[in-house]
């Protein structure tokens, strides 16, 4: 083990805020991705006590949090009547709120930001409903390049299973039924799930995210995230 | 087992792209731009009379702010939690609505459609905010380009003085005071607008602005404005087809 670890120094993936000191981000950004049921929400939770316990400071985010626009983009998901551009854009205005409200300011102050979801879901999301690849990348240039991104891999009947477990009936979004893949919302939901997983898997050879197996145990996905992790951490 | 990755710091590349992207449609757009107080609006209003008196489908549209972004916009200026970076988002979602639901159908279904404003305009005040240049265009490059875009160019003197000799009650944004640029709104207002006009002149050539002298007589303008949309737009295309 080398004795003084250091993080990288931060940067953008492109353009868009200005003014930023990125020398002074001195903090961590870890961002857990996965979908609804991959038990990415548990996880974020364990790592959130972990950490905590090991005397870092923590704050987390996630989407559709801002201060800004998250009241008005629940009423929007509920009523479902933005068209494609319209929504990707107040996404992106959520994400922006908490990147320079919160996740600067935090990083600036060297707390460690763990984001339940990232840029990469709403860009997932966006490019399976057919949205220009080049625009979607311009927009989220925006975002900080974190410092680890795991994807919780799960298989989609697993899926399944686990978000009737958790509330018995399956999200209209999170099955994809605003794009037509199926009338029937359990066939629409794998469908949909899968096309989601695809675009992960593409990303990841371009991002770099660490896959971790979610089919498992909570308790057995939560070590392997602390032992990919404990070694990242600034001594 | 194995050490998590390193995420990989490259930049997504992608071509420039500095104009508008062009796509078919049926319609035809025709955009105004200038700073406040140079006439535009009144000069589109006028041609939107000539053109409907032709028995054109015409369709005007104002850049005029959602109830949704108004609602947003007044709460994060009580918090002052409004950034330059969510300012133009806020607003390009709220076009990207209006266009989406409006403007695209309607060139879709073969209008005229008339833009009071368009991305231009959010291209001058976001970039005089300081938001980048190549992020904003990019942002909005999901908009078609018009086929004529009229910029209405009137000396900063002449349109100040059009805007404040009414003493008008300004609001925070629309005279820049974000930008501190100075205490009294007035001055902010002035020097505000006169970035915005340099960011105008600037984008004239690269965007193909038809300019029009903006000083000279309501009437001139306006025929001059009639003659070049009936020069470049095969107007009796646009008539209806079904009896009304």
């Amino acid at each position: 083990m080398s004795p003084a670890k250091r993080l990288p120094s931060k940067r953008f993936y492109g353009k868009g805020l200005s003014g930023v000191p990125l020398d002074s981000l001195k903090g961590m950004l870890i961002v857990i991705e996965g979908p609804d049921g991959s038990g990415r929400s548990t996880q974020v939770e364990f790592l959130k006590s972990w950490l905590e316990s090991r005397g870092h400071a923590i704050v987390d985010i996630g989407l559709k949090r801002s201060n800004l626009v998250s009241k008005q983009l629940g009423e929007i998901l509920d009523g479902n009547v933005l068209n494609p551009v319209t929504l990707s854009l107040f996404y992106a205005t959520d994400f922006a709120d908490q990147l320079e409200n919160i996740m600067i300011p935090a990083l600036k102050a060297g707390y460690m930001v763990l984001a339940d979801r990232y840029i990469y879901t709403l860009m997932a999301r966006d490019l399976v409903r057919g949205s220009d690849r080049q625009w979607i990348e311009s927009l989220y240039g925006l975002a900080l390049v974190p410092d680890a991104v795991f994807y919780l891999k799960i298989n989609p009947k697993q899926l399944v299973e686990r978000n009737f477990l958790k509330n018995a009936t399956l999200n209209y979004w999170e099955s994809g039924m605003d794009i037509g893949l199926s009338r029937d919302m359990f066939e629409s939901f794998v469908r949909y799930q899968k096309l989601i997983q695809s675009e992960f898997m593409r990303m990841s050879s371009i991002y770099g995210f660490t896959i971790v197996d979610a089919n498992r145990s909570a308790r057995r996905v939560s070590m392997e995230l602390q032992a990919k992790i404990e070694p990242l951490i600034p001594s | 087992m194995a050490m998590a990755k390193t995420p990989s710091t490259k930049p997504p590349v992608a071509a420039p792209r500095p104009l508008l992207r062009e796509r078919p449609v049926e319609g035809k757009l025709i955009a105004v731009e200038g700073i406040d107080g140079s006439g535009k609006s009144t000069q589109l209003y006028l041609l939107k009379r000539w053109l409907e008196m032709q028995d054109l489908k015409v369709f005007l549209t104002e850049w005029n702010s959602s109830v949704m972004v108004k609602n947003i916009t007044s709460k994060a200026k009580k918090l002052q939690l409004l950034t330059p970076t969510t300012f133009s988002l806020i607003h390009c979602t709220d076009f990207a609505d209006r266009y989406e639901s409006q403007v695209l159908p309607l060139l879709r279904a073969g209008y005229i459609v008339l833009c009071d404003r368009y991305v231009y305009t959010a291209f001058a005040r976001d970039i005089v905010r300081g938001c980048n240049v190549d992020w904003i265009t990019r942002l909005y490059s999901f908009a078609i380009q018009p086929d004529i875009t009229f910029f209405f160019k009137t000396p900063l003197k002449v349109a100040l003085t059009r805007i404040l000799d009414g003493r008008p009650k300004l609001k925070y944004h629309e005279a820049g005071m974000d930008l501190n640029l100075s205490t009294d709104i007035y001055e902010s207002f002035r020097i505000f607008q006169s970035r915005i006009l340099n960011r105008y002149l600037a984008m004239a050539r690269p965007y193909n602005f038809t300019i029009i002298d903006a000083t000279r007589r309501i009437e001139d303008q306006q025929k001059e404005v009639r003659r070049i949309v009936a020069q470049k737009i095969d107007l009796p295309v646009f008539k209806w087809k079904i009896k009304r």
